[in-house]
């Protein structure tokens, strides 16, 4: 069982006191959007062995959501930080680079 | 107001490692708002007279006080019969700024945990460090309390007041007389 | 036979005398005996009987590897089955039973399996119940059924409690030896906190039996002065009868403390607590466990493990038998040898397996002892059936053929030892093949990884592979002080303390005795005890290809027992090695899984049982409704009473009556449970737009609209009536089971989409009760109570308002899900009851009656609204419930907006809200297919709609319901059929699905 760094209230706890929520950064494509960008936005998600984002809410805690850069082979957990971005923050990217050398992720590396 | 009872009208414990008491009847207002705003502050602590804590702490006296809920929320509390001349002096003292001011006094039931045994029976429930050091009067936690959300904060030395849903009432009063059923002392702390 | 000595037994009271049963059977022990020592002092070498063959089976061990002496414990409510004896302590009155035998221990038909052994192999019951398939269900199964199984399943309730316990920590130490000590001693010495279980309820691990000097003192006198060191120190907390059960990710370990078992009348609490322990570093100083050795005959009650032959000596004064052969591949059986002949006892012989150039200390103080040794010698087979009467000599370079036969009534067999590895490996420790020792011993450089992606995990002493006093104090005493000062406390100033060492001789591997021993010797050599495996089922699981070790435990059963292997693993890994001819770390391990011995069901669930099992949600009414004679319907977390049944009347009696009643007079429904959620801002009206499918900004304050989400997919996710506070605030009402849900909902996207928007949001559902006070008669009722206006003028449909009834402060919604006249009241939860009280005793005249969520239902059905849940399975758009109207064209977007333009959700096949009406009258069954003609691929009946709804109407007299039918609305008066899982084929019409008053007049008055 995880342990999980709410970076919103900044309390360290286990993972029953967290909820998982999927996969971090996706897009929103609404009305205007192809089948394809539908498709994707909905359905589509990266299965890594190695680093992944993820959205996390603290949800028997301060009930905010955030983001959690983690390892999916060793569980390291490299950072978490806000949900209101649209990308990893160079602070968390620099971490990851440290620990795992050449490691891309979507569009980011 | 007479007419206004609490989720188990004041149920208490004492037979076991630690007293489970339901307090009475608590004004509780939730506040929504950037708390760093002038405003806000101002607001909370007219109605509380007490400062604004920072995260993940409680400022609380009594039947009043400020609990630090998330970067955007606090739990001021005052007398139950005091909330709607609260609400009105939190509404004028923001004006117009983006805030949120609810009553949720009915929604919420409370509990107090006394007596050399209270950590144990906390720790028995709630997956947090009780240790003194770790958890120290003024902190503040919501968490998960067995299967159901709580908050609660250190109200004085071995006394621990706990906020829950009032649907959760039973469920919670319940729990905590089991955790401190006789014979169960853990004496970790 | 086995007998109580006059002298020895370190761990038992004399003084203290101690009455138990075995089978019926009146014994008697000392306190400070386990079952085990008692069983044994009363020489009960016969305990059980093995799963599949039903052989006889005595003690093995003196700890918690014994595979064999598993009995059923207590009675009634406290009756547990597959109780270990080695493990457990005695107490006065303690009634114990061996297991899986019929009629009796001694006399067992089961027993005939035995001789049918040849015919039993490896993968018998794969091989034998597989044809024919038609058997499967009434000869095979039932017949497997009846040979499942150790011990009995308990019938009654458990009479005691359980709890949790959740402690954090620096350093949690596992294991309460030698090792343990030395490393808690040193990590706590740097200022770390530290939290020491050990499994017995004693301190000191097998030092105590083995001897030896520390720092120039005797190693019982050190055990003792270090736990009174750590006992007195405030960051050290010491646990006995607590062990560490599993290891998992990030530092979480549970500890199992059993606080009663050893005096379950003697104390009150819990009788288990479970310590869910998160600790920066782990130290398993877990110690290791002895092997035995593979021979002919090695289950026959008499041969145990020589580690424990000693214990039993030393521990408990018992002697295991008068004349023991110790049989060995390494030296430290040799101690056995040499403590029974201290304690008085006759040793015919030590067959040594090795052959050394030269005598160890240990060979040439048994030598000097008197004890005859015999090098690269081992048994051929053991003599005797339920009990050991004589070992066959051999040499072990042969092929078994007999030298002598020497008379005894025990072996104490030593095949080597192994390291507890399972804690290391539960979250992913590697192990590595140690030659010299022949064992699996930690890879310290492939520890599990933490949060921090640093090692969490560190063995110590002979759980690291480490044997004798001084090497295991030396690495423990290291492995403390890392795990302290990785953790960012100082460095320990004090020194490991020098221990005493004795030079053994190598070891050497024997995985079957004699080497040569040939197919009769093989099929009589067992592995697993419990299980009944032995040499040539693993062998013959080679030769038929279950090649991986992870298929030939599944193939044998090998380790799946209640032991898991704790004996049997590494001997059959290395036969199963020695089959397929590569070396044993090839063949690799099985995986170790928490726990690592059975924990009680009970101790998982801690406090979640009888009232507190799970969070029971309840109004402010609860109370009432429980005294007025509800039967409840669990609706979510939440109870709300479905009727309330009077006295002769059965629940259809009651739900008929409280349904016409709410159309003839006056009904009160509890709806506190429905959703409240405050949405406020400048940006809510926006906000809310995305949302509902429909308008929600366009409301003016004071009015009140229907709505409905969807989630992203497109598919109904929630309904619920919306009312317009004031300019920037909105009260959303949800569906009872989306309170939370839709509340998060909104969270969600407004903290991970939307972050820039003005709104907040506050879920006050529980602020209030909500009472709806419905039928022709509401508004008399509302008026007799007295305040603020309720007229139709004042308070139109689909309208609110803040006022005052009968004294209390209140917000009344005129809103209907009856199609009556109806208001839902919503009042401060703490005066909920007082308001209701209020409305019943003003209802008195005017026919008033609670009613409950089937009427609900009802009514909703009668009037052809659709309930989320119901009408709705996830799968299902509001275009299929013909909700086309509550779809805004004019809003550019909202959530599901976008899914509802995919193929498959514009396409015309699919199924669409109908109202169906039985030609006879019937109700049909709820969720009952419509067919259709043909066949699918599959060979069954091709459908074409399904019912979503269906109720008795007693307003109407006949069944009504509720469905979705392909192309319904175009078909409206034909008639499908419906199959009933009765065999009844129930034909029903196509009808509008409003039924009653399809004009609303009724409820616009």
């Amino acid at each position: 069982m995880l342990i999980l760094t709410c970076p919103c209230c900044g309390v360290t706890s286990e993972e029953t006191e967290f909820h998982a929520g999927g996969e971090a950064h996706l897009t929103r494509f609404g009305p205007e959007s192809s089948d394809a960008e539908f498709e994707g936005y909905l359905f589509m998600r990266e299965n890594p062995k190695g680093v992944h984002f993820e959205r996390w809410r603290h949800v028997y805690g301060c009930g905010k959501w955030f983001h959690a850069a983690r390892c999916t082979t060793t569980l390291e957990i490299f950072g978490t930080y806000t949900a209101q971005t649209t990308e990893p923050p160079q602070e968390i990217r620099d971490i990851i680079a440290r620990k795992r050398p050449g490691w891309s992720w979507r569009a980011f590396s | 107001m007479s007419r206004a009872v609490t989720a188990l009208d004041g149920a208490t414990s004492t037979d076991g490692i630690a007293t489970i008491t339901e307090v009475a009847l608590q004004g509780m207002i939730t506040l929504r708002g950037d708390l760093a705003s002038a405003g806000i502050k101002k607001a909370a602590k007219t109605v509380a007279s007490v400062d604004v804590p920072g995260a993940g702490q409680a400022n609380c006296s009594d039947d009043r006080g400020i609990c630090w809920m998330s970067p955007d929320e606090l739990l001021v509390l005052c007398p139950y019969d005091e909330v709607d001349a609260s609400l009105d002096k939190i509404r004028s003292t923001i004006g117009s700024d983006h805030a949120l001011a609810v009553d949720v006094s009915d929604a919420r039931a409370v509990f107090r945990v006394s007596g050399a045994g209270a950590r144990d029976v906390l720790a028995k429930l709630v997956p947090v460090d009780l240790k003194p050091q770790a958890f120290a009067g003024g902190m503040f936690r919501r968490t998960r309390m067995a299967q159901v959300p709580v908050a609660f904060w250190l109200h004085e030395e071995d006394v621990f007041q706990i906020v829950c849903f009032r649907s959760h009432a039973r469920y919670v009063f319940d729990l905590l007389k089991v955790a401190a059923q006789p014979g169960s002392a853990v004496d970790f702390f | 036979m086995s007998t109580r000595l006059a002298t020895g037994g370190r761990l038992i009271d004399k003084g203290k005398a101690v009455t138990f049963t075995f089978n019926g059977s009146k014994m008697r022990g000392f306190a400070g005996d386990t079952l085990a020592s008692a069983l044994l002092a009363n020489d009960q070498m016969l305990v059980g009987r093995s799963f599949k063959y039903h052989r006889p089976r005595g003690i093995v061990a003196s700890g918690v590897e014994e595979p064999n002496a598993l009995v059923n414990l207590g009675t009634e409510g406290t009756f547990e089955p597959n109780q270990r004896a080695t493990t457990t302590e005695l107490f006065d009155g303690l009634t114990a039973a061996s297991q899986n035998h019929w009629p009796s221990l001694e006399f067992d038909v089961g027993a005939v399996n035995a001789k049918l052994s040849r015919f039993m192999p490896a993968g018998f019951y794969y091989k034998m119940f597989i044809h024919p398939r038609p058997l499967w269900k009434h000869v095979y199964e039932p017949f497997i059924r009846q040979a499942a199984g150790l011990g009995k399943a308990p019938k009654g309730r458990d009479d005691d409690t359980y709890e949790h316990f959740y402690a954090f920590c620096d350093v949690l130490v596992i294991g309460g030896g030698i090792a343990g000590l030395t490393a808690a001693k040193a990590a706590a010495a740097s200022g770390a906190n530290v939290v020491v279980l050990e499994q017995t309820a004693h301190w000191g691990g097998r030092s105590l039996v083995d001897g030896g000097t520390v720092d120039a003192k005797p190693v019982d006198k050190v055990v003792e002065q270090m736990v009174s060191e750590l006992s007195d120190m405030p960051n050290v907390t010491m646990r006995t009868r607590t062990m560490g059960a599993g290891v998992y990710d990030h530092g979480y370990v549970l500890g199992y403390e059993r606080l009663s078992d050893h005096a379950p009348h003697s104390t009150s609490g819990p009788r288990h607590r479970l310590w869910r322990i998160r600790a920066g570093h782990v130290i398993t100083a877990t110690g290791a466990l002895e092997r035995p050795l593979s021979f002919a005959g090695n289950d026959i009650p008499g041969v145990m493990l020589a580690s424990a032959v000693r214990d039993y000596v030393s521990n408990y004064g018992v002697s295991v038998g008068d004349r023991t052969v110790v049989v060995t591949n390494n030296d430290d059986a040799y101690r056995t040898a040499i403590a029974l002949k201290t304690a008085g006892l006759t040793v015919p012989v030590v067959l040594d397996a090795r052959v050394t150039p030269i005598d160890s200390p240990l060979m040439s103080e048994a030598k000097a002892a008197g004890i005859k040794v015999l090098m690269g010698h081992g048994i051929s087979k053991v003599l005797g059936g339920k009990r050991v009467t004589g070992v066959a000599v051999c040499s072990q370079a042969g092929e078994g053929a007999v030298l002598e036969e020497i008379a005894c009534d025990a072996v104490a067999m030593s095949g080597g030892w192994s390291p507890v590895v399972h804690l290391w490996s539960h979250c992913g420790g590697k192990l590595l093949w140690d030659t010299d020792f022949a064992m699996f011993r930690p890879d310290v450089d492939k520890a599990p990884i933490g949060a921090d992606g640093r090692a969490f995990v560190s063995p110590a002493g002979a759980a690291n592979g480490h044997f004798g006093l001084s090497d295991i104090i030396g690495d423990a005493h290291a492995v403390g002080a890392q795990a302290a000062t990785a953790l960012g406390h100082d460095a320990p100033t004090s020194a490991a303390p020098e221990a005493d060492s004795v030079d053994e001789a190598p070891m050497a591997a024997v995985w079957l005795m004699p080497q040569g021993a040939g197919k009769t010797l093989r099929a009589k050599a067992w592995l697993d005890y419990q299980n009944d495996v032995k040499v040539s089922d693993v062998q013959l699981a080679a030769q038929e290809g279950f090649e991986s070790v992870e298929h030939a435990k599944r193939y044998t059963t090998l380790g799946m027992a209640t032991d898991q292997g704790k004996l049997s693993n590494i001997n059959g890994l290395a036969i199963l090695s020695d089959a397929l001819n590569q070396p044993i770390p090839q063949t690799g391990t099985t995986t170790f899984r928490p726990p690592y011995t059975p924990i009680s069901m009970g101790a998982i669930a801690g406090e979640a049982r009888a009232e507190v099992f799970q969070p029971i949600r309840r109004t402010p009414l609860h109370d009432w409704h429980d005294a007025n004679g509800a039967d409840w319907e669990p609706v979510g977390a939440w109870r709300r009473p479905y009727a309330y049944v009077r006295d002769g009347e059965t629940v259809h009696d009651a739900v008929m009556r409280e349904t016409k009643n709410v159309r003839e007079n006056l009904g009160l429904l509890d709806a506190s449970t429905l959703g409240k959620i405050i949405v406020k801002g400048s940006d809510a009206g926006r906000f809310l737009d995305m949302l509902y499918t429909n308008m929600m900004s366009t409301l003016k304050p004071g009015k009140c609209r229907y709505g409905l989400m969807c989630s992203e997919n497109g598919f109904l996710i929630d309904d619920g009536v919306v009312a317009r506070i004031d300019e920037d605030t909105w009260l959303c009402h949800t569906t009872t089971g989306g309170a939370e849900s839709i509340h998060q909902h909104m969270e969600e996207w407004l903290q991970t989409e939307w972050w820039n928007w003005q709104v907040y949001v506050a879920n006050v559902t529980e602020q209030y009760a909500q009472i709806a006070v419905v039928g022709p008669n509401a508004r008399k009722a509302l008026e007799a109570l007295g305040g603020m206006d309720v007229s139709k003028e004042a308070l139109g449909f689909m309208e609110w308002a803040d006022g005052s009834l009968g004294g209390f402060d209140v917000r009344a919604y005129r809103i209907s899900f009856s199609g009556e006249l109806s208001y839902e009241i919503a009042v401060r939860a703490s005066e909920g009851q007082a308001f209701w009280d209020a409305l019943m005793a003003v209802g008195a005249s005017l026919g008033v009656m609670p009613y409950g969520t089937e009427t609900l239902h009802i009514l909703r059905a009668e009037k052809g609204f659709i309930m989320i849940g119901d009408e709705t399975d996830g799968t299902v758009i509001p275009q299929d419930l013909g909700l086309h109207w509550a779809l805004s064209k004019k809003k550019t977007d909202y959530l599901g907006k976008r899914a509802h333009t995919r193929s498959h959700m514009a396409d015309p096949e699919r199924w669409a809200l109908v109202g169906l009406e039985t030609v006879d009258g019937s109700v049909l069954p709820d969720g009952a297919y419509a067919v259709a003609d043909g066949e699918n691929a599959n060979g069954q009946r091709n459908v074409q709609g399904r019912v979503t709804s269906s109720y008795h109407s007693p307003n109407l007299g006949k069944g009504i319901a509720m469905g979705l039918v392909l192309h319904g609305p175009d078909r409206m008066g034909e008639i499908v059929e419906f199959p009933g899982t009765d065999g009844t084929v129930y034909k029903a019409k196509i009808v509008n699905p409003v039924f009653f008053d399809p004009e609303g007049e009724k409820q616009n008055v």
